[in-house]
């Protein structure tokens, strides 16, 4: 339990930078807060399109296109996790813990290869 | 617990937070001014315009805050402080020397990546909370960017962990090796091409492409906000450079004596930021499904490839 609240002891440094770049970013808006004239008009609050009114909402529909990608991405993105800590500890173990990790990244691999077959790669 | 030690770290990496964006700034200004046959700023401070960011944001700090009525206020006012703090933790545990570093985490590759990426997030939370058009075609380009560069790049930096055996950023500078600039290059070139993209710098900068969606998320910022996301954009220039000095270019190691080590550091980390701007100048910009082919095309497979050669150079 000790070594485990030690552990955490070595990451409190970086929750002080994190407590410092907060208080930076709320210095630098506090400054301008001080420093900056403020004259109301109605006009500049309007959304900016090209100097003409804006039609309809902002939050408009889109085709979202790229939804493949995003699942390649999260196929890829388990496997991005399981490299880390084998990383560290593949050269102990030598060629089994190899060969074990080419098979999990070529059967992932495979996934690549079929999507790009399947012309999903190909913008349309 | 904290003690004085650590805050005077703090207080040396924010400085150093404070000052590096503004020297890979004025490195841009005067780079591309002379790339492309003209001075650039020469006024401000006298001595070549050296005081030019320094007016700038004087100037931002003195801009009205505009937020736009159709804007989801709590997020957009948000966005900004989101996109630029993560890089101040980011160069926390970046070393510049072996004891010269906020604080050495043995997670420390893995924790820079992690909290790199929380950056862009302030860019998506922008594009959506504006509420305009161009921000949200913007943030939906950011998006798509992210799906094809975070893979590639994780993959490269797992190469410098496997070669060191290590994922504390100390470690694998010091488990560096002048042959590891032959046998990591491609993860080399992999890791400066998806940073690129990251960042949304030139030749990858269609998410804020003036010419097609204004300034895509920051197109209704103005003022500090703004400021505060061209601060986070060089911030990131100096984290991606130092990251890449640290994984592929042996950090401060170098011929000379090891007290210059963080001179060393500082000079590679600079040279890796003038190439970032030097790609801005000699290189159009990709179209968005050009960004998805190379990276799914040309940057996972060559990593993969580089993972497999990592692997056989480490075990034989």
């Amino acid at each position: 339990m000790s070594d485990y609240a030690d552990y955490l002891a070595s990451y409190a440094s970086v929750a002080a930078i994190l407590v410092v770049g907060v208080l930076v970013a709320a210095g630098m808006l506090g400054a301008n807060r001080l420093l900056r004239p403020v004259v109301a008009d109605p006009a500049k609050l309007l959304t900016y399109e090209s100097g003409v009114d804006p039609v309809g909402s902002g939050w408009a529909q889109s085709n979202v296109r790229y939804y493949v990608y995003a699942f390649l991405y999260v196929i890829f993105a388990v496997d991005a996790v399981f490299l880390f800590p084998w990383a560290v500890v593949f050269a102990a173990i030598g060629w089994q813990a190899a060969v074990e990790m080419a098979v999990f990244l070529g059967f992932i691999a495979v996934g690549l290869v079929y999507a790009w077959r399947k012309g999903v790669l190909t913008w349309t | 617990m904290i003690d004085v030690v650590d805050l005077l770290r703090c207080l040396l990496v924010l400085a150093a937070f404070l000052v590096l964006p503004l020297a890979v700034g004025q490195l841009e200004h005067k780079t591309m001014a002379h790339m492309q046959s003209r001075v650039g700023p020469m006024y401000a401070g006298g001595f070549h315009g050296w005081a030019q960011l320094v007016a700038d944001g004087v100037k931002f700090a003195q801009k009205e805050d505009v937020v736009p009525r159709a804007a989801d206020r709590p997020v957009f006012a948000l966005a900004p402080a989101v996109a630029l703090v993560p890089y101040l933790v980011v160069l926390f545990v970046i070393p510049l020397g072996p004891s010269m570093v906020g604080a050495d985490l043995d997670l420390g590759l893995f924790f820079a990546l992690a909290v790199m990426s929380v950056g862009v997030l302030g860019t998506l939370m922008g594009g959506w909370a504006s509420a305009n058009k161009y921000s949200l075609l913007g943030g939906l380009r950011t998006a798509s960017q992210l799906m094809s560069y975070e893979l590639p790049m994780v993959l490269a930096a797992v190469s410098a962990a496997m070669m060191a055996g290590s994922l504390s950023l100390v470690a694998i500078v010091q488990a560096w090796e002048w042959s590891w600039l032959l046998w990591q290059l491609p993860a080399l070139c992999v890791f400066v091409v998806a940073g690129l993209a990251e960042l949304q710098r030139p030749p990858f900068d269609m998410p804020i492409a003036d010419a097609e969606v204004i300034l895509g998320p920051y197109t209704e910022y103005g003022g500090m906000r703004f400021a505060m996301f061209l601060l986070a954009e060089y911030a990131g220039i100096v984290v991606l450079a130092a990251l890449t000095t640290t994984l592929f270019l042996g950090g401060w190691r170098g011929p000379s004596s090891e007290e210059l080590g963080w001179l060393w550091a500082l000079l590679k980390t600079f040279a890796v930021a003038f190439c970032v701007v030097w790609f801005r100048v000699a290189w159009p910009r990709l179209r968005e499904d050009q960004l998805n082919a190379l990276a799914w095309k040309l940057l996972v497979p060559v990593t993969l490839g580089q993972l497999a050669l990592t692997t056989v150079v480490v075990l034989a």
